[in-house]
């Protein structure tokens, strides 16, 4: 969890840069967990991107049974492409013409990082966190991205244990594109729900 | 499940979020105590985090429910679109049916 006083403490020789490296030190002293297993961890950590999660939405764009799958369990459809999310309870939103989905963590930090590896900064900045929910198209105008009037808006605030991905909507002009092709056009703030992945009119 | 809280909302279910200001590590949003809404779905049941923060069990396990909000009613002067909503989730020990809402709505209210 990301606190926002934790924040400015976490940087070079800050407070509780200096606690995780006493904290290190100790777990390794007494045996607890070894150095390797550490490294193995951390790069596994930093190896996770959010191209896993692109992948899902671009399958579920090419195969129709298997979106109805990803709406209906998210976590049981992910593990279907053999995707190694751990215990994550993960929630699929739709975009639809009528609705558009985004997602924050107003208390910290909850993100799906078992599917799109570490959140942005912006996720764990103050002030996404309380403005989005406040003036949600305000923000993501300010991400470029302007929703029409008769869109509402669904926040999703990433509380307790669920996680969520947004499922856009596939860009005209992509009809015949490869899954391929399609994962190239997913961002990660597509999944976030900040923006919207770009079809070759750049719509 | 034996050691697990039966629910006691269903999908639909108007509720209100109790009006409490505890301390500690609680999961349910200041912005939305003492507002209703309706329930999305029952997401399953958990430990419960307030506990579980302090190295207890955390049980039973709590139903654990997304509650969905209209903007407008969780902020009077919303100024964005009218069917703008926010989706919360929310444990059942921090709801009760509506209806027998607190008369204090916003938390400023609650500290005066």
């Amino acid at each position: 969890m990301n606190h926002p006083v934790a924040d400015a403490a976490a940087t070079e020789n800050g407070y509780y840069r200096r606690l995780q490296a006493a904290v290190e030190e100790l777990l390794i002293l007494k045996g607890i967990v070894g150095r390797d297993e550490i490294d193995r961890e951390v790069a596994a950590m930093e190896e996770r991107s959010y191209r896993r999660g692109a992948a899902v939405v671009a399958h579920a764009w090419v195969d129709p049974a298997y979106r109805e799958r990803l709406l209906a369990d998210g976590a049981a459809a992910v593990r279907e492409l053999g995707i190694e999310i751990g215990a994550l309870h993960l929630i699929v939103v739709e975009n639809t013409p009528a609705i558009h989905n985004v997602i924050v963590c107003t208390l910290c930090s909850c993100y799906p990082r078992a599917l799109l590896g570490m959140p942005p900064d912006w996720y764990k900045n103050i002030e996404y966190r309380s403005r989005v929910v406040r003036e949600p198209r305000a923000v993501l105008r300010e991400f470029g991205l302007t929703l029409p009037e008769p869109v509402s808006v669904r926040v999703h605030d990433s509380t307790a244990d669920m996680r969520y991905l947004v499922l856009p909507m596939r860009p005209a002009g992509t009809e015949g594109w490869s899954e391929a092709q399609l994962l190239d056009i997913v961002s990660r703030d597509a999944l976030v729900g900040v923006a919207l992945p770009r079809g070759p009119e750049g719509s | 499940m034996n050691d697990a809280i039966e629910p006691l909302f269903a999908v639909g279910d108007r509720v209100t979020v109790l009006a409490q200001w505890p301390h500690g590590h609680i999961r349910t949003p200041i912005y939305c105590r003492g507002h209703s809404g309706v329930i999305e779905r029952l997401c399953g049941h958990f430990p419960n985090p307030e506990e579980l923060a302090f190295g207890l069990p955390g049980l039973p396990l709590r139903p654990l429910y997304r509650v969905r909000f209209r903007s407008r009613d969780l902020w009077p002067d919303y100024a964005e679109g009218g069917d703008d909503v926010v989706e919360i989730e929310i444990y059942q020990h921090w709801l009760e049916p509506a209806g027998q809402a607190a008369l204090l709505r916003n938390p400023e209210d609650m500290h005066a």
